[in-house]
């Protein structure tokens, strides 16, 4: 071979957040995609966070139309997707104006100096170009790359037509990231032989603009070190990098299996649950019935028909609409049948913020229903626990015959995570008992309760015991309506101890720190990574403090009243307006503080620390 | 090899349920489920894999009056309840029982997809053209200028024909009978059954307390001949009380015509209730008897055609023969996957 460059010093670090940006249409999630999918091949922990606008398309250039997408890799275990940016890849100056807060000071700074034209800075709003007025000089490490040319060079010959070839600048860009933390080109180039292998064309260009990028790093005098972060040691296994939705999904298919129940899931696309449904859909071999239902109502009262034929029924949306589903999951508490009901929480009110995340739909699941509607309410920490969770809602709603609500957000929904494989072993089983045929002129009592309050699940088939459920109030024991004042309190109070009778279900609350202090950070949901993080921190800095992270919010754990009042200050810390806060406070009376935000982000490490410090300060 | 028993010799009284009937004293509900009685017995199927499915409304209390599975629902969902129910459990006999309200106003949209996806349902519309439940508000039936609580200066929106917005949906099976037409509403109700798809069927129901006499020139002994008109697959449209009287199409429009004086039976109107295009059964759904023709009752439109419960099981089977049945540590593994020693 001809002349080799000498090679570059590699610096050792520990931790590093990339994130690139651009326009909606310059292919950002693919690369952080890859790049995250390649981190976690390579053995590093860890988190990502996407954000998008909800226009497929917003005008070409302009701040509305901006994506992102946040990776945070480690030699260590890690929660978040990082607070600042390492490194920031901006495709145009809309991505640059919008993103470049988040660069640390010092942090590499890539950009695409080819769409710093006159229009690409006037739509950002720049009065100068910024890679040449000497503004971001000696704050950052900047590299004005002229991808567009240089892509358009590296693929030239393959007769690509120039808009083709301007679609592989991604690839070009991924190259160049590659190559400044040392990461292999392999799982990206087997993901472009998979993804274009029909179109060889476009597949070769791919590959040039990647290797392109590559090699620019590796020649550029002006891009003087390369980064290396050694693998994490995580648990020993075998590790899928997976989505919350994903996970969510695979957990509800392993629920159903290992319940011996076929999965009927009816939904309506809804930001950002619709994956759960794209992803269940390609699974009908695991004997999963995907309805696309007309509207969110339909989804919901489909689901609760395959409960009552006795099948796995779930329901996946989003909060606006949970809001259309409210009045069936009133029949479905009525009706007593296993159910589960996800929200992928956003933005809200109404319409809100789709793509964003957010925690404020808590008390929509907890009391958002016409009458005294109690169901359990469960919520995941991060994407991995959605594989988890899925199947601890199913084992709650069989074992007490009740719709579940499992919350997670946009945030868990779309990011990834490191998730160990489990064996077959340490799946756990869910008993489904129906009662069998019952003799002739024997009466079958529908809503004749068991220990723990749950009636039994009779279904359609079974000779004998035919019965009729609805929305009507019943009498206790046999079913038929009743209007009777003294079985509907009856009625609602059993109801109502039957979810509570879930808190002898579950595992005690747990703790991670001392089991009393100064402070106490109590969490719920998507914010399980920045707090506990936080909590580390302050922990590490000689702080007496705990974090409390609650999967269990209808019914709280028995045990929580008593950790709540082992330390001295209580910080609830939730992505909305103080909702769990409020039900702490109403159900313990405790003096409790509040960190709120609702700004359609995730916590960062940071503000959470901030708040921790300051009240101990 | 197991030997199936045959199933016992069943009687309409073994379909009835130990709940007292509470529609009022005189409503054409009761005679419905008198023939619901009847029929059941004779389909063959056991009273275990049938269910009733029903929304919210006085037809709606239907299931609790029925020895079978039954879920009374909520408001207008019925259609989905069921197709839930149907798509999970090919198996089972499952009945839909709405209103006009129930079917056509709060559920219209899930009535108008059950019906596309021809979802294997029997869904018999019970219409008395008035809320009843909610004591005499006006429902998408009631014709205009009708007075009613809800509209002291008459109605002003012009009213849904059930069977046209059927037709529309492309039904595969759409019939009519009338509450007191007792052998011909126990017919329509044994083909509704024996119909594989959404079978759709609207009832003239009286409601003697809100509404009484909406559909008396269907029911009234002496004018029901001259103005209804019983339809037969393959043979001509003919009524009155001399069957004197047949329909002809001139141009696009059904005229009625005297028989004799140069009109024989080959000018009428044949009804074909075959025929793949609906265009037929559409027009016969629009024949009205405030334009000046019979109403027809019995099956406007019996067609054969593809079940979502059978396709969405179909592809489950299809799924597993071409990836095998599922495996979930498989499923764990696909993609990209990385060992931490």
């Amino acid at each position: 071979m001809a002349t080799s460059t000498p090679p570059k010093p590699v610096s050792q670090i520990t931790e590093a957040t990339v994130r690139f940006c651009g326009d909606s249409g310059d292919g950002m999630q693919l690369a952080g995609t890859q790049f995250t999918n390649t981190s976690a091949l390579i053995g590093n922990d860890v988190a990502t966070f996407p954000d998008f606008p909800a226009e497929i398309r917003a005008p070409r250039g302009t701040k509305a139309g901006v994506s992102g997408f946040q990776i945070h890799f480690s030699s260590t275990e890690i929660y978040t997707p990082g607070d600042t940016v390492d490194a920031l890849v901006a495709m145009n100056p809309a991505a640059l104006i919008t993103n470049l807060g988040d660069l640390r000071d010092g942090g590499i700074l890539l950009i695409n100096k080819d769409a710093f034209d006159k229009k690409g800075l006037e739509q950002a709003g720049y009065k100068s170009d910024p890679t040449e007025d000497g503004s971001l000089d000696g704050k950052y490490k900047m590299h004005a790359v002229e991808m567009t040319k240089i892509t358009r060079l590296a693929v030239e010959g393959l007769g690509l037509s120039q808009k083709e070839a301007d679609r592989c600048r991604n690839f070009f860009a991924m190259g160049l990231v590659f190559w400044l933390y040392d990461r292999p080109l392999d799982p990206t180039l087997n993901f472009i032989e998979d993804k274009f292998g029909k179109r060889p064309e476009v597949a070769q260009a791919n590959v040039a603009a990647l290797r392109a990028g590559y090699n620019y790093g590796e020649t550029v005098e002006a891009i003087s070190t390369q980064y290396h972060v050694e693998p994490a040691k995580l648990p020993a296994g075998t590790y899928h990098n997976i989505t919350g939705n994903t996970a969510l999904a695979w957990g509800l298919i392993t629920a159903a299996q290992q319940s011996g129940k076929r999965l009927f899931l009816g939904a309506y696309p809804i930001t950002p649950a619709s994956d759960i449904l794209h992803e269940l859909s390609k699974h009908k071999n695991f004997d999963v019935l995907t309805f696309q239902a007309e509207d969110e109502i339909a989804a919901v009262t489909a689901v609760i028909g395959a409960s009552f034929a006795g099948e796995m029924g779930v329901t996946a949306s989003s909060g606006p609409g949970i809001a259309l589903k409210t009045e069936a999951l009133g029949l479905a508490v009525m009706t007593e049948l296993p159910m589960i009901i996800i929200n992928v929480q956003r933005g809200g009110p109404s319409t809100g913020l789709p793509t964003k995340t957010e925690q404020a739909d808590l008390f929509q699941a907890v009391y958002g229903r016409n009458g005294e509607c109690p169901m359990p309410v469960i919520a995941a920490s991060g994407p991995a626990d959605c594989f988890d969770i899925a199947q601890e809602a199913w084992r709650i709603a069989v074992r007490f015959m009740t719709p579940v609500m499992l919350l997670t957000d946009g945030y868990i929904a779309n990011g990834s995570e490191p998730w160990r494989i489990p064996s077959m072993k340490e799946l756990p089983r869910v008993g489904v008992e129906h009662p069998g045929p019952s003799e002739a002129g024997e009466t079958f009592l529908p809503y004749k309760r068991n220990e723990r309050l749950a009636r039994p699940w009779a279904i359609p088939g079974t000779p004998g015991l035919m019965h009729r459920i609805g929305g009507l109030e019943k009498q206790d024991v046999t079913g038929n309506v009743s209007y009777d004042p003294d079985n509907h309190q009856h009625m609602i109070n059993t109801r109502a101890k039957k979810v509570l009778n879930v808190a002898d279900d579950i595992p005690p609350q747990k703790l991670d720190g001392p089991s009393s202090g100064d402070l106490l950070v109590v969490s719920w949901g998507g914010t399980y990574g920045a707090c506990a993080t936080a909590v580390h921190q302050a922990q590490a800095s000689g702080r007496r403090v705990a974090h409390c992270h609650l999967r269990y919010i209808h019914p709280f754990p028995k045990n929580l009243g008593e950790i709540l009042r082992s330390f001295d200050k209580v910080l609830v810390a939730e992505l909305n307006m103080g909702q769990l806060n409020v039900m702490l406070r109403s159900q313990f009376l405790i003096d409790t503080q509040a960190l709120n935000k609702v700004q359609g982000k995730p916590f960062s490490v940071a503000e959470v620390l901030h708040k921790i410090h300051s009240l101990l300060s | 090899m197991s030997i199936q028993s045959p199933l016992p010799v069943l009687k309409p009284t073994d379909f009835a349920s130990d709940q007292d009937v509470r529609w009022c004293p005189g409503c054409g509900d009761y005679s419905i489920l008198a023939q619901m009685k009847k029929v059941l017995p004779t389909l063959g199927v056991a009273r275990e894999n049938t269910v009733f499915i029903s929304g919210i409304g006085c037809s709606s209390r239907f299931p609790y009056y029925m020895n079978t599975y039954g879920v009374h629902s909520i408001h207008g969902r019925a259609p989905a309840v069921a197709s839930g129910l149907k798509s999970c459990r090919p198996d089972l006999q499952v009945w839909v029982i709405t209103g006009d309200g129930d079917g056509l106003s709060i559920g219209g949209n899930h009535l108008m997809h059950c019906i596309r996806r021809n979802i294997d349902l029997n869904i018999v519309l019970f219409n008395n053209r008035i809320y009843g439940l909610t004591k005499g508000q006006y429902s998408p039936t009631s014709p205009l200028g009708k007075k009613t609580k809800s509209t002291p200066m008459g109605v002003i929106d012009n009213p849904l024909h059930p069977l046209s917005i059927a037709i529309g949906c492309e039904a595969t099976f759409v019939a009519r009978s009338i509450d007191t037409h007792i052998q011909h509403l126990g017919e329509v109700l044994k083909r509704a059954a024996e119909h594989r798809g959404t079978a759709f069927v609207e009832v003239y129901q009286n409601c003697n307390i809100f509404n009484d006499g909406a559909w008396e020139y269907a029911k009234d002994r002496d004018a029901k001949a001259d103005n209804t008109l019983e339809l037969e697959h393959g043979k001509p449209l003919i009524f009155g009380k001399e069957r004197q009287k047949g329909i002809r199409l001139n141009g696009m429009e059904p005229e009625v015509v005297e028989l004799g004086k140069g009109i024989s039976e080959d000018d009428l109107l044949f009804h074909d209730e075959k025929s793949p295009e609906p265009s037929l059964a559409y027009l016969l759904s629009r024949m009205r008897y405030e334009d000046g023709l019979p109403e027809p009752i019995g099956v406007f439109r019996c067609v054969d055609a593809p079940r979502y419960d059978d396709m969405i099981n179909e592809q489950i089977q299809e799924a597993v023969q071409k990836r095998g049945k599922g495996d979930l540590q498989q499923l764990f593994r696909s993609g990209d996957t990385w060992e931490v020693a």
